[in-house]
């Protein structure tokens, strides 16, 4: 919204797609960046590590970024702060791991339902999406913090209601043995030369309504699968998200974060607006929770709890509210906080001490547990502090949106201005 | 007052408004009529009930009791994107733009409610949705040059001068194709200059065939440009006319100075 826009004029198809305006633009820089990486990650690992359990943890992290894309559309755009939005995960993931799993046989339906991923997929969607609706339509008339709340006692019922309902849901038994996504083998097609098929089939499958075997590629637990198929689906959420940022829509979802009054006297109605957003923003999240149950093969209500959906609150404020590409970084970073560096801490710190000729710091020694153990204990202080340093370091986020630097920057002088004429009548 | 049909050629036709709030009636049984293409100007002193009036119209309050009749059609109740829609456009006493969108999107969002992009559309950017953005673009630049600020298109609306921010308000209505534009004291704290320049797009405003009713308290700007006065006091209507009458009314001249001992 904020890119400049020449009044007037019909321009040429290589001025349109300002080539060179792109290359200096940060935003677009940052997506080349991500594109080369997530092209570039998994070869660089396996030929490192050869393991490739990492590709695996990489598209773990592709599912936090689907759903900090989706928030963002709530939190960023419209600005409505959505505390409960683990709940549509939750629930994307459970109409996944329902009907791709043995677990309605056992449910008072007495019928298991196996229904391929791809179209689950958008039947997560659309149920994440009508809960949002169904949510938002009684709560969205109420502003800002009641509506926090709200969502917040959401989030809440649906983990609950998963654990309780358990002639369906299998409550804490969680639905194991979700079918995992597949492709028909022919998919591959003949551009792939004449017996090149024998490369990507590797099983056999039998679709529930069709009789008979053909050749199909499953994904099983192959971590490259997952993670190709999750960097296609945040490209297609990217493109789509923004998109809709520079839409009527998305003027008008601005036009309510910037003022609801004046949206409303230029004719936005402000109730399906925002419902719009709410069931957006709940769509990417059930789409998220599709392709989580799929790729874990276990949806657990312990899984969805508060603690979800603050987290992908904080990728999206870190790393900068109502900018996508922010955004992305953002989940990506809390991500590897969360998964990769405290999980590491504690032996590294011990490491060193050893390392360092400080040993003795590593023995458990009266209330003293040893180091490893001491920065174990205080992994969510650290996790804590580095959420606050940042913050404190960027009140924006990592890369915020223009609007929202600006905003901040303004606020920021005006305190300043406030300050001095406070102290020159002091 | 309450003379049955609406004449045709009136464009606003309040009945009998009256506004409560608990016990304190900021507008009392106010009936009055707009005519096609006239600037109408509301006066009255501060707290006089002017801009809740406004509201009354805009769907921003529901009235107590009473009728709001626009275009021939009784609007009383609608909700303010529907009075929008139905071709009322206002500005604001104190300005509320959007502060962090550029002045070209301020009035871009002002065409919303005249562009037909559905969901679809925008998600897939659609060749239709294209080109509707593309027209809308347009047009806003050209309302943009119609108020004399289309040099700062793609500045925040928060950082332009003040003159400039009342100006952008009333581009941003105009782009919702008003046939009635409600323009909430345009000129408070203008140079006589800028008062001046308010005056000539007024006029230009009607030069496009819409309908002004504005409340201002700078008389010269009343004087200039309107037709017809309203005078409200504590939520009253205490005169109407031409206005040289208004003028000279006692009750008006009371109301403005005070009782003379």
């Amino acid at each position: 919204m904020s890119e400049p826009v020449k009044a007037g004029g019909r321009r040429s198809i290589f001025s349109r797609l300002h080539l060179r305006e792109r290359m200096r633009d940060r935003d677009q820089a940052i997506y080349g960046l991500l594109i080369l990486g997530a092209l570039i990650y998994p070869e660089a690992i396996l030929f490192i590590t050869g393991n490739p359990a990492y590709i695996g943890d990489a598209a773990h992290a592709g599912t936090w970024v689907l759903l900090a894309i989706g928030l963002n559309v709530v939190v960023g755009f419209a600005g409505l702060l959505d505390l409960g939005y683990a709940a549509f995960f939750a629930i994307g993931a459970y109409t996944y791991g329902l009907f791709a799993s043995a677990q309605l046989g056992a449910s008072p339906l007495q019928h298991q339902y196996h229904i391929p991923f791809w179209i689950m997929m958008f039947v997560g969607l659309i149920v994440a999406a009508s809960f949002g609706a169904i949510l938002g339509f009684p709560t969205l008339r109420l502003r800002g913090d009641y509506l926090a709340i709200v969502t917040l006692g959401f989030g809440e019922i649906v983990p609950q209601l998963a654990f309780n309902l358990d002639r369906w849901t299998g409550g804490i038994n969680a639905i194991g043995g979700i079918d995992q996504p597949w492709f028909p083998a022919w998919i591959t097609g003949p551009w792939a030369g004449a017996n090149s098929i024998a490369v990507i089939q590797n099983s056999t499958c039998r679709v529930s309504w069709a009789s008979g075997f053909f050749p199909c590629f499953q994904f099983s637990f192959d971590p490259v699968a997952y993670y190709v198929l999750i960097v296609i689906l945040i490209v297609i959420a990217v493109i789509l998200v923004s998109n809709l940022y520079r839409s009527r829509l998305g003027r008008a979802w601005m036009a309510i974060r910037e003022d609801e009054v004046a949206a409303a006297a230029m004719g936005i109605n402000t109730v399906t607006t925002k419902l719009l957003a709410f069931a957006i923003g709940a769509s990417f999240s059930g789409f998220a929770g599709a392709y989580y149950g799929a790729s874990i093969g276990l949806v657990s209500p312990d899984n969805f709890f508060f603690v979800v959906s603050i987290t992908v609150l904080v990728m999206v404020v870190l790393g900068g509210m109502g900018n996508i590409s922010g955004v992305i970084i953002g989940a990506l970073a809390i991500y590897a906080v969360l998964y990769v560096v405290l999980p590491h801490l504690p032996p590294a710190v011990s490491d060193l001490a050893s390392t360092l000729g400080l040993g003795s710091l590593n023995q458990v020694n009266g209330d003293w547990p040893g180091l490893g153990h001491l920065v174990e204990r205080l992994n969510f202080l650290i996790y804590g502090l580095i959420l606050v340093l940042v913050m404190l370091l960027r009140p924006q986020g990592l890369f915020p949106s223009r609007v929202r630097e600006q905003e901040l920057k303004h606020d920021a002088v005006q305190e300043e201005e406030t300050a001095v004429e406070q102290a020159a009548a002091v | 007052m309450s003379d049955g049909q609406p004449a045709a050629d009136n464009i606003l036709e309040l009945t009998d408004l009256t506004k409560r709030f608990g016990g304190l009636v900021a507008v009392d049984n106010v009936s009055l009529h707009i005519k096609r293409g006239e600037v109408f100007a509301l006066i009255g002193p501060n707290g006089a009930g002017k801009t809740t009036l406004f509201n009354n119209v805009t769907g921003l309050f529901q009235p107590t009791s009473g009728r709001v009749v626009f275009d021939g059609r009784d609007i009383t109740g609608s909700r303010p994107h529907e009075v929008a829609r139905f071709g009322i456009a206002r500005t604001f006493q104190n300005i509320r733009l959007f502060d962090f969108m550029t002045c070209l999107d301020n009035v871009r969002v002002g065409r919303h409610v005249r562009m037909r992009a559905r969901l679809w559309d925008s998600l897939f950017k659609l060749p239709r949705e294209r080109r509707e953005e593309d027209r809308v673009t347009d047009e806003a630049m050209d309302l943009l040059r119609f108020v004399g600020i289309a040099k700062q298109a793609n500045q925040y609306a928060r950082n332009l001068p003040y003159g400039q921010q009342r100006r952008l308000e009333i581009a941003r209505a105009l782009a919702t194709e008003p046939k009635l534009l409600l323009l909430d004291e345009p000129a408070a704290g203008f140079t006589p200059q800028e008062k001046v320049e308010l005056m000539q797009l007024v006029k230009k405003i009607l030069g496009r065939g819409i309908t002004v009713f504005l409340i201002e308290h700078d008389m010269k700007v009343v004087m200039g440009i309107s037709e017809r006065i309203v005078v409200l006091d504590h939520g009253e209507k205490i005169a109407e006319g031409p206005p040289e009458e208004v003028r000279k009314d006692v009750r008006v001249i009371e109301a403005y100075l005070g009782k003379s001992a």
